[in-house]
């Protein structure tokens, strides 16, 4: 007992801070409808702001907690409400999950761009970290502990106390029980959810304060660690009741610490199972909690179809445009592949070689998401799959990376299958929590195993093996490695696009456009599921080979979870609905990152910052800001096509009323 | 296939929400090619019935069967394959396609022709056979002007109708209609009336119609079921039924 006390009792302060933004994100969740990944990016904001505020402006403690948590992470919070949020639509849960994971993947990123210094913890607040002030069970709690504690619970009495007696509180009560209501109430809805936002960031800038001082600097990933733990304990509650989310969140943190005391150190139970307790967490509530399966689901009478998508721009020019289009197309591939085997220069070579990999990994996002119509954030972890397959296969069985990639291929789709037939009932928030949950297993596993995934510096050719094998074919000082990348993703591309033309892909659009009728009109919605997670995972495991092969190492940082959010957005960004949407993300992405590479290093993040805020016009515009842009600049030239040839006419029109404004009416003379 | 059989038998079926019993003990045949009306004031259960028999509710109690097969357990998909279509009354339609589209997705649903290794070869183009029916099936409907206007461009009174056409084209024996008419015009309604009657005619489906706008029902039905409160009270000829005082009181109380 004592030691097992001994054990437990140092998780307490971790699973406060957790307790702090789970409770955000149930209050959040509750009352506006968003379920906001960015508390972490919030949290770590105001842990920087503070730091900075202390360590280079000199400010006061007090001061700058003043300035840091109780200023600026509500304004951020409202911020966030006034300008992203409040203007999607409530029905639109898409929009809603991306704006919020390019605001996770956005800020932390932007932040490094204008602090780029490295800070030492701040201090602890009130209590002084070097002593011990009590022990409790032979465990010395010293002044961090005491602080997270003491504080955490202050905050959350001080909010119980508002919410049951202040008739602000009274509101929020109500907000929390049923959105609706509030939002019926027309007077006060938009004040109670902007109010919400409020407190739900300060408290992520809170608990943000309060474990900076836990490590020893202050850096984006403690703060990562926190929200998928807040996640899990938001989840136990079915993102329903704050007091359950608080008490959850505390288990987590102490039933980490205790595995962490009586587990040896060295086992595989305690490199990799522990650090994804969380998600074990997560992905337990997600399928045993009969709460987490309604998430999204339509049972709200105001909920209406999505606004559909615009009609895609190859599908509003005249055919005179598209035939110039596409010869245009024709011509810069072309130039394209000449230039790649004549004056391109070695390093560039390597850059655009690398976006062919990347597009074939983003074909994947393109595959799930833009016609599968599922948000799934695990695709770097099936990428990695697929990669470390064919690593290992040709470490150990000497087998050619172009046929491990074969096998790498088979095995991430089957990894993604088991993921789909676990998710079965899961739909929107609940499907992106379990991929994002599935990704960070992962993480976890092939980054802590020194066998599985080499270790820190990633896994390299061993045993005397050349992944460039067989007759130099993938080596990456030749043009053979481009021609190899290059006609793998041609092939996968003409795949996708004859899946996406055939029946398929039309039982898919019937998927996507309402799953009610499509059941009704006979079309099995869980074959088609586990069909497309297993040709999206196929497409990933491929593309994360060529990736490996491409670099000569197979890197587990490279596959991290962190990067399925930032494939997301940055396909979301160019346009997820089209082929072409992908690949311009990919070239996008690598000759970005090229550029910057120019410049100071502190620099090197802003192309996350560039595709986070291209992501968050996902709710403006759904089909891409890209393929947004096409739309306008053809519609701009169409005049001079019409003039050039004469009774050409636009395929399809776009004009006419919307579906959803005559569905809303017709329920409203239901209601 | 029974030979003689009623083509959906409901028995006792029953579905409570909570503690709103949203269907009870509700027993009535439709015979194949028989076109029935089932009305009843708002709330009635009418929805939820159908619901029940396609599949996206379970009944608690009572069976259903269809063509003399009980449809327990069988997910939605499965018995739309068996030959049951279906509209909503909350227009359900995929927002991205154009009506043609809905049609032959339709039509590949129903022929189970879809196989990946198929579109891989690239020989999953809708052959002539399948262009002459989705062709048949929009004029009949009256949608042959629109096939290549997506749906997102269409008012409500026109996705009824893709709707509609979406149900026929998988070749249903059994059409359940939710209240095919709200939205449309008087004229539209009219023709719908139309229709109809030509499917249930010269195609013999079967069609079970819940309207609101009793002009139609009376039109189109040869024998109507009422519903109130989740019970069936009256069950009958449609004028039968319309002079049935339980009916009288219960359907047209607020307007008597
Ligand atoms: N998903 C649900 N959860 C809870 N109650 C429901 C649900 N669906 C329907 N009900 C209730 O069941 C009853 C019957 O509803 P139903 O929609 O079947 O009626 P209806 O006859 O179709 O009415 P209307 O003419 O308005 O369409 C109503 O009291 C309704 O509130
Ligand atoms: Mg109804």
């Amino acid at each position: 007992m004592e030691q097992f006390l001994g054990f437990a009792v140092p998780g307490i302060p971790y699973g406060c801070t957790y307790a702090l933004v789970a409770v955000a994100l149930v209050l959040t969740y509750r009352a506006t409808g968003v379920f906001n990944f960015a508390f972490a990016a919030q949290a770590y904001v105001a842990a920087l702001l503070f730091t900075a505020l202390i360590q280079s402006a000199h400010l006061s403690e007090w001061l700058a907690f003043v300035i840091a948590v109780v200023v600026v992470s509500p304004l951020l919070g409202l911020a966030f409400d006034r300008l992203l949020f409040s203007r999607i639509p409530n029905s639109n849960n898409m929009a809603k999950l991306v704006t919020s994971i390019s605001l996770l993947v956005g800020i932390p990123a932007l932040m490094q761009v204008f602090i780029p210094q490295n800070y030492y913890a701040p201090p602890s607040i009130v209590f002084n970290p070097n002593t011990v002030y009590f022990t409790l069970a032979g465990a010395p709690l010293n002044g961090l502990d005491m602080s997270a504690i003491v504080f955490t619970a202050l905050v959350l009495f001080a909010m119980g106390v508002m919410m049951r007696l202040t008739p602000l509180g009274l509101q929020m009560r109500g907000a929390v029980e049923s959105r609706r209501l509030v939002q019926l109430d027309g007077v006060n809805a938009g004040g109670v959810v902007a109010v919400a936002w409020m407190i739900s960031s300060f408290l992520a800038g809170f608990a943000g304060i309060l474990l900076a001082p836990n490590f020893s600097q202050v850096q984006a990933q403690p703060f990562l660690t926190l929200m998928v733990a807040a996640i899990a304990a938001a989840a136990c509650a079915a993102f329903r009741s704050m007091a359950v989310a608080a008490v959850a969140a505390v288990l987590i943190g102490v039933a980490t610490f205790t595995l962490q005391g009586y587990l040896p150190t060295q086992s595989f139970l305690f490199t990799s199972i522990l650090p994804s307790l969380p998600f074990l967490v997560l992905v337990g509530a997600l399928l045993f909690h009969p709460g987490m399966r309604k998430l999204d689901q339509a049972t709200d009478p105001l909920a209406s179809v999505d606004p559909p998508l615009p009609p895609l721009a190859a599908a509003v020019r005249t055919p005179a445009m598209g035939r110039v289009i596409s010869v245009l197309w024709y011509v810069v591939l072309g130039l394209f592949i000449v230039s790649m085997l004549t004056w391109i220069p070695r390093d560039w070579e390597s850059v655009l070689n690398q976006g062919l990999a990347f597009s074939t990994l983003f074909l994947s996002i393109t595959l799930i998401t833009g016609m599968g119509g599922q948000l799934s954030l695990a695709q770097a972890g099936l990428a990695g799959v697929g990669a470390f397959t064919a690593a290992q296969l040709a470490n150990h069985l000497g087998l050619p990376m172009m046929a491990g990639m074969v096998v790498g291929a088979a095995f991430a789709a089957a990894v993604a299958v088991l993921l789909a037939v676990l998710s079965l009932r899961l739909r929107g928030l609940g499907l992106a929590l379990m991929t994002l949950g599935a990704a960070l297993v992962f993480d976890n596993i092939i980054q802590s195993s020194q066998t599985l995934g080499g270790g820190s510096g990633g896994l390299g050719p061993m045993n005397n093996v050349d992944w460039g094998s067989p007759f130099g074919l993938l080596n990456p000082n030749g043009h053979a490695l481009f021609l190899a990348t290059f006609s793998v993703l041609v092939v996968v591309t003409l795949a996708i696009l004859m899946i996406r033309r055939g029946t398929v892909g039309r039982l898919l659009g019937a998927m996507r456009g309402s799953e009610t009728a499509a059941a009704g009109i006979g079309i099995n919605l869980t074959w088609q599921r586990i069909l497309i997670f297993a040709l999206s995972g196929a497409v990933a495991g491929i593309g994360g080979t060529l990736l490996v092969i491409q670099q000569g190492v197979a890197n587990p940082q490279q596959f991290n979870y962190v990067f399925s959010l930032a494939f997301v957005v940055i396909v979301v960004t160019t346009g997820v609905t089209t082929v072409e949407g992908a690949i311009q993300g990919a070239f996008g992405y690598v000759i970005i990152q090229k550029l910057l590479g120019y410049a100071p290093a502190q620099f090197a993040n802003l192309t996350f910052v560039l595709f986070a805020f291209g992501a968050l016009t996902y709710a403006q515009h759904p089909e891409g800001i890209l393929e947004f842009q096409k739309r306008r600049s053809m519609q701009r030239f169409e005049p001079l096509f019409e003039r050039l040839f004469p009774g050409s006419q636009p395929d399809a029109g776009s004009q006419g009323e919307p579906l959803i404004a005559g569905g809303l009416s017709e329920e409203a003379v239901r209601g | 296939m029974a030979e003689q059989g009623p083509l959906l038998a409901l028995r006792g079926v029953a579905k409570a929400f909570g503690g709103v019993n949203a269907v009870q003990d509700i027993t009535f045949d439709v015979q194949a090619g028989e076109s029935v009306g089932l009305v009843g004031p708002n709330g009635a259960g009418k929805t939820t019935l159908f619901n029940c028999v396609c599949g996206q509710l379970k009944n608690d109690r009572g069976s259903i069967e269809f063509e003399g097969r009980s449809l327990r357990g069988l997910p939605t998909y499965k018995r739309a394959r068996m030959g049951i279509g279906r509209t909503y009354q909350r227009a359900e339609v995929f927002a991205d396609m154009t009506v043609r589209d809905h049609l032959m997705v339709a039509e590949r649903a129903r022929s189970r022709a879809g196989r990946l290794w198929k579109d891989l070869c690239n020989m999953s183009r809708p052959t002539d056979e399948e262009c002459e029916k989705v062709e048949g099936t929009m004029a009949l409907v009256g949608l042959t002007e629109l096939a290549d206007t997506p749906v997102s461009a269409l008012g409500l009174g026109n996705c009824r109708l893709v709707e509609l056409a979406r149900a026929l084209a998988g070749e249903p024996r059994l059409l359940l209609a939710d209240e095919p008419s709200s939205g449309l015009d008087e004229h539209e309604t009219a023709d719908l009336a139309a229709v109809l009657r030509i499917i249930q005619r010269d195609r013999g489906t079967a069609v079970l119609l819940v309207e609101h706008d009793l002009g139609i029902v009376a039109e189109v039905v040869d024998r109507a079921v009422v519903m109130d409160l989740g019970s069936k009270i009256a069950e009958g000829s449609f004028e039968e039924v319309m002079e049935d005082p339980v009916v009288r009181h219960a359907y047209l109380g607020q307007s008597v």
